[in-house]
């Protein structure tokens, strides 16, 4: 299968070794990937912080970017629930009919990381090795938005030689939640830190998710602690083989990619 | 203009000129039990959700009505308790109420705060949620009687226990002043911790038949 | 009055100056504060916790619960589509069966109303059924100025009560306090109390029980609020536990129930949905303990004066709002904010209005004007758990979003925050800017000197993050960047 694989705006400028594993990953399971360059954001930050009439140029570039795609992957819960929820709303109330119609028909040909692995590419065993102890953080728009269920978790459980083990309070937001993070700071911290001393029960070298941004922000606050463990993208645990395992992959920037 | 006019006014300015018709209610979820009432499953039902909150439930044949309310008030009251500290609703069947006690007449309602107990029968039951409904009926009593003595004995007919909610609800009529008792009075109020007993009866007693 | 077209001047919202649904702080100052309640934050932790656990027990015992979610969603919907019309026949109805309707356009005339109506039976003294409405109009004070003395009967609102707190929860409005200071409140205000008493929650409750039945048996004149009115029967229902909501609506003479206009129901039937959502959402009961339901007087039985006051207090504000009077479905039970991460950690107080937690972030900018409250809808990280949870499924993030909206676009004045996003938005619709913007960003790798993070001390906002949170450095190339590189176009 052809596959236009969306960064995402943050995975692309912060994260870009996210990206590069998902291309990895899905060009290992024999798919071709195409990556169109005029690709930018998906405009969720713009209507959650009540931007909605900014956030329909950036609309309009994403569906330029990825017209005629036969299927759009994306490794990011968040960007992809915003894709499907809410781009076309936006677009339609702006009077934008035709663009809402183009946003609402390329939506459905997009796809989570981990629900177009499980259930368009039916496979759970994408044939990783990932020698760690790994706990995941349901991220919510991937739990209540695009209800991705327990899709990363059968993959992870058929990774060789991860160690899985539950997080207490899993389905609890880590409080990220795009500008919230900067404009309720003091509660965002609240439950970063509530967030943290559950992933840090549960003695795991390594948090994952499927959004960057949640592991950007749960990660920084382990960083800022001193905390040994880091957080690693879903798409980073599963792009993991024999061959090409790194002593430190973590969400911090690659310095080379 | 009046208040009046100008709500109902504002109402229709808000909903505007061309306001969508509702799309039709779909009532899909369980109607029924399925289980006719007075099932001998659904009184066992009532009898575990009427417990579940702490209140007490004596099962008896309809000929051991009367002698049963009195094994109830036994347990309410303790044994020695005197017929005149119990109140009765003024329908409930003579054979069901202890030999002595008090009929509810149309004495000042704050009088009943008196009394140490009440009979009464009930208009339906709910199964599923442990619920009994009074409708103010002669036999069930205005409302104050059921609430203000600490002690409430409640009888109930194997064909008065409907399985469900809406099963209920459809057998009891609106225009009469209707309480649905499930278990004792309770509070969540302290750290959202149930206890039972605050300014409803603290005891709860159901005499089931059948 | 005929209908207006949509586009005339906007309804009016609830007036300043009465009730309680404006903070004295945005919400985020308000939250600092509260955030260093340890206490307070132990307490609603371990409250919210045990409620949660009860209502998902519940819950799932029902096979049936989706269909009734969305049975209570579609009839709320269709009853407002129609609420003139219901309304109307409520008042038929009460009137019909011996009550008398009262309407309210706003706080101010809803207080007049009741201070009127309790004045003209003479009595000195009102008890109180916990009402949200009531609260919300500030009835309590205005009853208190005209003379009257107002006792709150649920024992949460006496907790409030007594120890001249506010309410911090819709259901629970003593939520934060724990046993120990309940204790404390109780023993320190309430006459004649035992010296020994315990923070045992029973004996606080007896305690409460004894203080209370004095006033209940001399009690004239009740106020209540209500969970529903039947329009076609013109039956009010009332949902409780302790039995101090039966005392207030069974034994005074007189009875004043204030209730919003959106609390109407088309029929009876309507109630087989609404009384199986609410107690299991609310306190997570299969049943509440007392669910009580009059239709005007009955001779005989109960209060032989009944007066309803139909409440606006910006409710028609809301229903104008396509996207927002889905807030007007709201039946109250508080499931929301018990599992909100953000009411959970910060408590009710920081809201600032009687509705906190996540309805109350919609609802409460809704009714007085989103402008007055324009940092409630902030208040959220749109996980999504209130959602998930309402019985009647309002989609709370989606409107919380949609406010924010509406307030970006209240403003008159270009903000620093606005050109910000305006610039973010032109960048990332063209991608030769959007590129160019990416490269910028690379700069901040001057600020990081070679380490992997940058320094702490950024100025606003991204001091907002990096508080207490590092970020990384930039990478020196993005990955669409690279690829392109790789593979050409």
């Amino acid at each position: 299968m052809k596959v236009a694989l969306f960064a995402t705006c943050l995975v692309d400028t912060l994260t870009p070794q996210v990206a590069r594993a998902t291309a990895v990953l899905l060009q290992r399971l024999g798919h071709e990937v195409v990556v169109p360059p005029t690709q930018a954001c998906c405009g969720q930050m713009h209507v959650n912080t009540g931007y909605r009439r900014e956030a329909v140029p950036i609309v309009a570039n994403h569906v330029r970017a990825f017209a005629g795609a036969e299927a759009i992957v994306a490794p990011s819960g968040s960007c992809v629930a915003s894709i499907h929820h809410q781009q076309a709303d936006v677009a339609r109330r702006a009077g934008e009919h035709r663009l809402a119609d183009d946003a609402a028909e390329l939506a459905g040909r997009t796809y989570e990381l981990s629900q177009f692995l499980v259930d368009v590419l039916g496979v759970t065993d994408v044939g990783a090795y990932y020698p760690h102890r790994v706990t995941y953080h349901p991220t919510c728009h991937s739990l209540r938005l695009l209800r991705v269920g327990d899709r990363p978790l059968q993959l992870l459980r058929a990774v060789r030689g991860l160690e899985l083990v539950e997080l207490p309070g899993a389905e609890q937001c880590c409080g990220f939640g795009g500008t919230f993070a900067v404009k309720n700071a003091d509660t965002s911290t609240a439950m970063l830190t509530d967030k943290m001393a559950n992933v840090l029960s549960t003695h795991a070298e390594v948090c994952t998710a499927g959004d960057a941004s949640c592991l950007l922000h749960i990660g920084g606050g382990l960083s800022r602690l001193k905390a040994g463990t880091r957080t690693v993208h879903l798409a980073e645990i599963l792009a993991s083989t024999e061959e090409a395992v790194t002593p430190d992959q973590t969400t911090r920037p690659a310095m080379s990619v | 203009m009046s208040a009046r006019e100008d709500v109902l006014g504002r109402i229709r300015q808000a909903l505007g000129p061309d306001r969508t018709t509702p799309a039709e209610v779909v009532r899909d979820y369980r109607l029924t039990d399925g289980r006719p009432p007075g099932d001998p499953a659904l009184l066992d039902l009532l009898v575990d959700r009427v417990e579940d909150y702490r209140a007490t439930v004596l099962r008896c044949a309809p000929e051991e009505i009367g002698a049963t309310v009195a094994a109830a008030l036994d347990q309410g009251l303790g044994a020695g308790w005197a017929t005149r500290d119990v109140v009765v609703a003024p329908g409930l069947p003579a054979e069901w109420r202890p030999t002595g006690s008090d009929v509810d007449d149309d004495r000042p309602p704050v009088q009943l705060a008196a009394r140490s107990a009440a009979v009464t029968a009930v208009a339906v039951a709910i199964a599923e949620t442990g619920t009994l409904v009074l409708d103010g009926s002669p036999a069930c009593g205005r409302r104050a009687l059921s609430l203000l003595p600490d002690c409430l004995v409640c009888v109930v007919l194997a064909d008065q226990v409907a399985g469900s909610v809406p099963e209920a609800l459809a057998r009891l009529d609106p225009l009469r002043p209707l309480t649905m008792v499930s278990g004792p009075s309770a509070t969540s109020d302290i750290e959202l911790q149930r206890v039972e007993g605050v300014h409803g009866p603290r005891t709860l007693l159901v005499v089931l038949v059948g | 009055m005929t209908a207006v077209d949509l586009g005339m001047p906007g309804l009016p919202t609830a007036p300043r100056g009465v009730g309680h649904l404006r903070g004295d702080e945005p919400f985020p100052d308000a939250a600092r504060t509260a955030l260093r309640n340890g206490q307070q934050r132990a307490n609603l932790g371990h409250a919210t916790t045990t409620i949660r656990n009860k209502r998902a027990r519940v819950v799932a015992e029902l096979p049936d619960w989706a269909q009734l979610r969305e049975a209570g969603r579609a009839l709320k919907a269709a009853t407002m589509a129609r609420l003139d019309d219901h309304l109307e026949e409520l008042e038929r109805q009460v009137t019909a069966h011996g009550g008398t309707v009262h309407w309210a356009r706003d706080a101010n005339e809803a207080n007049e109303i009741v201070t009127r109506l309790v004045q003209a039976t003479g009595a000195t003294e009102v008890v109180k059924v916990k009402s949200m409405a009531t609260q919300e109009i500030g009835l309590n004070e205005a009853l208190e100025a005209a003379g009257l003395d107002v006792f709150e009967t649920d024992l949460a609102e006496l907790i409030v009560q007594l120890g001249e707190d506010k309410p911090s929860h819709i259901l629970v409005p003593a939520i934060h306090k724990n046993r120990a200071e309940i204790r404390e409140i109780f023993a320190r205000t309430i006459p004649g109390v035992d010296p020994g008493l315990t923070d045992d929650p029973r004996q606080l409750a007896m305690a409460a029980r004894a203080h209370l039945r004095e006033r209940f048996l001399r009690a004239r004149v009740a106020v209540s609020g209500a969970n529903f009115g039947v329009a076609e029967t013109g039956t009010l229902c009332v949902v409780e536990s302790e039995g101090n909501g039966r005392m207030c609506l069974t034994l005074p003479d007189t009875l004043i129930t204030v209730m919003g206009i959106e609390k109407v129901v088309p029929t009876w039937r309507d109630l087989e949905v609404f009384l199986q959502l609410l107690p299991r959402s609310s306190t997570g009961e299969r049943m509440n303990p007392y669910t009580s339901t009059w239709a005007g007087v009955t001779p005989g039985d109960g209060p032989q004066e009944f007066h309803l006051v139909l409440l606006d207090n910006g409710r028609t504000a809301v229903l104008a709002d396509e996207v927002g009077r889905e807030a007007l479905h709201c039946i109250r039970c508080s499931a929301c904010l018990n599992v909100c991460p953000v009411y959970e950690r910060t408590g009710g107080h920081a809201y600032g209005s009687v509705y906190p937690g996540p309805i109350g972030a919609i609802l409460s900018p809704q009714l007085t004007g989103v402008e007055d409250n324009a940092s409630l809808p902030y208040a959220s990280s749109l996980c999504g758990a209130c959602y998930d949870v309402c019985p009647v499924a309002i989609d709370i993030p989606k409107i919380l979003v949609h406010l924010r909206g509406e307030h970006v676009e209240a403003q008159t004045r270009l903000t620093p925050e606005a050109a910000a996003f305006r610039a973010l938005s032109a960048a990332m619709s063209r991608p030769w800017l959007w590129h160019l913007t990416q490269r910028a960003s690379r700069l901040g790798r001057l600020l990081a000197r070679g380490k992997p993070t940058l320094p702490r001390v950024l100025p606003p906002p991204a001091s907002g993050w990096t508080r207490s949170r590092d970020l990384p450095t930039p990478p020196t190339s993005t990955f669409v960047e690279s690829w392109t590189r790789e593979h050409g176009r």
